[in-house]
Formats: C-alpha cells, sequence, structure tokens
C-alpha cells in the first residue's frame, strides 16, 4: 500500500529524484579506492592468466632441457631457467592454476562452516549448543595453525585436494566469531521479532532475515581469507607438505629452488614475488570492501 | 581478581580437554590406523602378521579406542609424553633442549615488534594522510603480505653475497664461542648474529598487523572528548598524545597481542626451517616427515597451552593496566 501511494505522488509531482540502489551506492564507494580497484584489475588478469594457461605457457610444466640450466633472464627466458632448464616463466603460469584455485576452495569452504556454526552459536547464544561450538572454535584456534596443518596434512598425506580441506577446517573459527556476534545483535532487532511473531521456523530465521544482514563481514572477511589461504597453501608447500610434484604451486617451486639460491637466484624471487602481489591485492580488495560495504567502520 | 583468575583457570579445562580430542583424533585418521604410524618405527615387524600382533598387543592397540585415549592422557598427566623414535629419546627431553631456543628468538621479536610498531602507528595516525602515514601504511601492508619464507630468501641471498660470512645465514652460535673460551661478551655478540637475520624476518611479518591496529587505534581516541578537552585548556600537542591519547590507544592493543604470540610460534616452523635454528618449530617440522607421532602431538598439546597461558596473561594484564575493567 505505501509502496503504491508514493509512486502516485511521484506521478503527482513529476520527475523523482534520481534514485541509486544500495548496491549501486556500494559499487561506488568501492570505485573511489584505487588501491582496491587495481588490486581487483590485477586479480582478474592473474586468474584469466591461469584460465588459459595451456595458451599462455610457452613451455609445458616439464619441459626440461638441461643444457640451458640455470640460465639468467633473458628474451628467451623472461624469468630464467631452473636446475633442469625448466622456463621458471612457464611453470609459474601453471603453478598459478593450483595456487589461486586453493585460495579459492579452501575460503569457500571455511567461510560455509564458519558462517553455519556462527549462525547456529550466534542465534542460540547464550544455550549449550552455543557453548559447546564456541568452545570447540576457540579450542581450534589456540593451537598455532601450522602445527595443526602440518601434522594433519603428514596424517592424511599432502595432495591439492587435502590441502584444501584441511585449511578449509582449520580456518573457521574467526569468521564464526565475527558471525555469531553479528547474530547476537541481530536476533534481538524488529524485523527478527517482527518476522518470528508471524512464525517463521528457526531456519527460516537464520537463513533468510539475519543471515543476509550479516553478509557485509562475511564478504570482507572471506577476500581477506582467500589471500591468507593463498599464503598457508604456499608455505606449506615450501615445507615439502603441499602441492607434489608433477603438480606446481608458486610455493613449491620456492622450495625447488632454495638449494640453489646463491646461484641462481631468479627460481625463488619471481614465484615469491607473485605470491606477494596475490596476497597484497586481495588484502587491498578486502579493505575497499570493507569501507565500500560498512562506511561507518572506515578508518 | 582472585576469582575471576580461578574463573578462567577452570575455563582453561574443557577447552584443554577438547585440545587433547583434536589431537588423538588425528591420530586416528592415519590410512590403516594408529598402528602403522607407531609400528612403523619398528620396520622389519611390519612385513610378519605375528609380530604385527604382538606389537599391537603390546602397544595397547586392541584396546577400545577410548581406553586407549585416557592412557594417553593419564600418562601425559604423569609427565608422560612417550618416546621419540627418530631421535630415540623421552619426547620430554627432545621437547626440553628445543622449547628454551623458541622463546627466546620469540621473545626477543616480541619485545622489538611492540618498540617499532607501537610509535610507528602513533606517528602515522597523529600525521594522518601525510608521507610518514603513506609509507607506514604501505610498508604494513607489504609486511602482511610477504610470505615469510620468501623474505627470508632474499635476505639469506642480499646478505651472504654482500657480507662476507660476517652474518651467518644459519645455525644459532658458532661452535667452540663459549663463557669459558671468549668471555661473555663475545659469546653475547655471536648469539646476537646469529639472531639477527630471523629477528627481521620475524619482526617485519608480526610488525605489520599491530602497526594498523595501533594506527586505528589511536585516530580513534584522538577523536575522544577528553583529547579535544586537553587540548582545549592549553596542553602542549606533546602531553596530549603522549600523555592523554596514547595511554588509551595502547589498551587495544594488548588485546591482539595473544593472537599475535600464537602466529609467532606457529610462524617459528618456516622461520626455524629457514635458518636451522633447533626450536620447536624445527623438531615438529622433522617429526612431521618421520612420522614421529609422540612428538608431534606433544607439541600440539605444548603449543596449545603456551597460546592459553599466553592469553591469559594479556587478560590479566588488562585487567592490571585498565582499572575501568572489573571482574568478578
Amino acid at each position: 500500500m505505501a509502496v503504491a501511494a508514493e509512486q502516485k505522488t511521484d506521478k503527482l509531482y513529476g520527475q523523482a529524484p534520481k534514485e541509486t540502489t544500495q548496491f549501486q551506492q556500494i559499487v561506488r564507494r568501492f570505485l573511489r579506492n584505487k588501491a582496491a580497484v587495481v588490486g581487483l584489475i590485477v586479480l582478474l588478469l592473474m586468474y584469466l592468466v591461469a584460465i588459459f594457461a595451456p595458451y599462455l605457457a610457452s613451455e609445458s610444466l616439464d619441459a626440461m632441457n638441461i643444457p640451458a640450466r640455470f640460465t639468467p633472464p633473458s628474451l628467451e627466458h623472461p624469468f630464467g631457467t631452473d636446475n633442469l632448464g625448466r622456463d621458471v616463466l612457464s611453470r609459474m603460469i601453471w603453478g598459478s592454476r593450483v595456487s589461486l584455485s586453493v585460495g579459492f576452495v579452501a575460503m569457500t569452504m571455511a567461510v560455509a562452516i564458519g558462517s553455519l556454526v556462527g549462525a547456529v552459536a550466534g542465534f542460540y547464544g547464550g544455550t549449550w549448543i552455543d557453548i559447546l561450538l564456541m568452545r570447540l572454535a576457540e579450542a581450534i584456534s589456540i593451537i598455532p595453525v601450522f602445527f595443526l596443518l602440518i601434522t594433519v596434512v603428514s596424517v592424511i598425506r599432502p595432495s591439492i585436494f587435502n590441502i584444501m580441506l584441511v585449511i578449509g577446517v582449520t580456518s573457521w573459527p574467526g569468521l564464526a566469531q565475527i558471525v555469531r556476534s553479528q547474530f547476537l545483535s541481530l536476533r534481538q532487532r524488529d524485523f527478527t521479532e517482527a518476522s518470528r511473531a508471524m512464525g517463521a521456523s528457526d531456519a527460516r530465521l537464520i537463513f533468510r532475515h539475519i543471515l543476509p544482514n550479516a553478509a557485509g563481514p562475511i564478504i570482507v572477511s572471506a577476500t581477506l581469507r582467500i589471500g591468507s589461504a593463498i599464503l598457508t597453501e604456499s608455505s606449506l608447500s615450501f615445507l615439502g607438505l603441499g602441492t607434489q610434484p608433477p603438480l606446481t604451486s608458486w610455493g613449491q617451486m620456492l622450495s625447488q629452488g632454495r638449494p640453489f639460491l646463491l646461484q641462481a637466484p631468479w627460481v625463488s624471487i619471481f614465484p615469491g614475488l607473485a605470491i606477494f602481489i596475490v596476497v597484497i591485492c586481495f588484502n587491498f580488495v578486502g579493505d575497499g570492501l570493507r569501507d565500500a560495504l560498512d562506511p561507518k567502520m572506515k578508518r | 581478581m582472585a576469582r575471576y583468575l580461578t574463573k578462567r583457570i577452570l575455563n582453561m579445562i574443557p577447552l584443554l580437554f577438547i585440545v587433547t580430542l583434536l589431537s588423538f583424533g588425528i591420530m586416528q585418521l592415519a590410512p590403516g590406523g594408529p598402528e602403522y604410524v607407531i609400528l612403523s618405527a619398528e620396520a622389519d615387524a611390519m612385513s610378519d602378521p605375528q609380530q604385527v600382533e604382538a606389537l599391537r598387543e603390546k602397544w595397547g592397540l586392541n584396546d577400545p579406542v577410548h581406553i586407549q585415549y585416557f592412557r594417553w592422557v593419564g600418562n601425559m598427566l604423569q609427565g608422560d609424553f612417550g618416546k621419540s623414535y627418530y631421535y630415540r629419546l623421552p619426547v620430554k627431553e627432545v621437547l626440553a633442549s628445543a622449547l628454551p631456543n623458541t622463546i627466546r628468538l620469540n621473545f626477543f621479536a616480541l619485545v622489538l615488534i611492540y618498540a617499532i610498531s607501537i610509535p610507528l602507528g602513533v606517528i602515522s595516525a597523529v600525521r594522518q594522510y601525510s608521507k610518514t602515514d603513506m609509507i607506514v601504511t604501505a610498508t604494513a601492508f607489504a609486511g602482511q603480505a610477504a610470505p615469510s619464507f620468501w623474505v627470508a630468501s632474499l635476505l639469506i641471498w642480499g646478505v651472504a653475497m654482500n657480507s662476507g660470512g660476517l652474518i651467518p645465514t644459519n645455525g644459532i652460535s658458532t661452535p667452540g664461542i663459549t663463557f669459558e673460551t671468549y668471555g661473555w661478551l663475545s659469546v653475547l655478540a655471536d648469539r646476537a648474529k646469529y639472531m639477527f637475520l630471523p629477528l627481521i624476518v620475524i619482526v617485519f611479518g608480526g610488525l605489520t598487523g599491530l602497526t594498523r591496529y595501533m594506527r586505528s587505534s589511536m585516530l580513534e581516541v584522538l577523536r575522544e572528548d577528553y583529547v579535544r578537552t586537553a587540548r582545549a585548556k592549553g596542553l602542549a600537542e606533546k602531553v596530549v598524545i603522549y600523555k592523554h591519547a596514547l595511554r588509551n590507544a595502547v589498551l587495544p592493543i594488548l588485546a591482539v597481542s595473544g593472537g599475535l604470540l600464537s602466529s609467532l610460534v606457529g610462524g617459528s616452523v618456516i622461520i626455524e626451517n629457514v635458518f636451522s635454528w633447533p626450536g620447536i618449530g624445527r623438531v615438529a617440522w622433522q617429526a612431521v616427515n618421520n612420522r614421529d607421532y609422540n612428538v608431534s602431538m606433544a607439541v600440539m598439546l605444548l603449543s596449545a597451552v603456551l597460546t592459553m597461558i599466553g592469553y591469559l596473561l594479556v587478560d590479566i594484564a588488562y585487567v592490571w593496566v585498565d582499572p575501568r575493567i572489573k571482574y568478578d
């Protein structure tokens, strides 16, 4: 009724002021942040490179050429060659597929678990289920993450899938705590009370009414988390507990280049630089999203 | 305070219980069950089913899982962490020789991180959007994104190429330089020399989060009414910032120290590996590679306990520093 009345007044008084949806405002605020925009563009390019790796890599993943080993960067090999004469740039392009997808999948898993646990704990805040879930989250987060990761990975054997799984399963507690605190305040708002009064079930309240309102912090934290998942994968691979040959990732390339650091520093420098750039871009985008989604939080 | 402390310590018990369940549960995940992890240490027995059965019986692996769990926890409560297969020593001894090295390195790192990040955060907040602020913020972003092993590799490459052997890139001390032969001054210099590179890497990585946090906390405080009051009554800007604002801005920094501590200990796996630092991180990595399971589980538990104690100390410090907070 109210909407219809408003439309009528618009007609009566002629041109309504130009309306912007909330989404448009968010996009506008995001676009104003230069670092975030540059970060987003660089990331899109990186993901395009990963997707079109077969067309972009000049050599296959394992094209060995022993006589050409340790060639410094040149026109033919822009990033040089490694100890087996493999082209570093080509391997980095192939490796980007692992590095970039691990971050994405692990983050998705962590967000799914963290949101669910945080939502349930926050919605039933103060009850035994809240206490139980939060204690579990706390217990996982007090074990320094690397000790937990290397132990689990060594037990279930390193493989890309296991790495994604383990990073996802161990990195949800922080997110659960964020979602929980959102739920604790949102569940007392009028709109929640109103839907409850209309007979909405708990599941409907959680997923249809409250969760969408907590989306902002979840999206921001998810973006930052992709970066940290990529860092974690590269660290695990560097320790030899991550991506296993014949596949490669940037962290693994660094690990392989380590014995030849003084002889051929380029084998280590460029993959590390790629990790650095991707993670910093995710952090830029995450920060930009935070400011765009919640201008009040702008520091 | 005493009641609050008791409550906090009692709260640690269910947490510890969950951590033991997790560590024990992880071992049950091993393909083919934990016996292969434990028995593979006695490799020659593996091919003979009769011997495997005898070993299973000897290790109590035929008992129900919950009995095994309680036996394991019971032994630990009596200070028995089992035996390391790799080092052929009791786990306790392996940890006791490694732990001080890790604590020493991280203690200095922590002190440096605070000593640098607090002034840095203050300066960049006071001169918001200035050139200094831009540089500090950019460095903070860089430190957060740079993989520690990459920074370490770059440093080793740069330093080893240029320092002419002056700054060592791995190990903890020069063999032979001891208190008896050289005196304490050269011992100190020697140990500091070895700590130089690992410290740079740890501090660079740990600095950034804290600096950004300090900056935003300071910015918030500077907008408070009491800061405006202090300025209005004509106090010097230095007094306003360092006496009125800083004290309040530092408080939230304390709250995040627990997490920092945990990430420092976790990060030691990589740092100690790159620099061959004989600490707990290196022990953990070797244990994992050699399927030295008793050591792995003990390290996980120990690091969790250490983190918990860290959090507890932070909480106590918080109450002590901020008289507004009252717990019952």
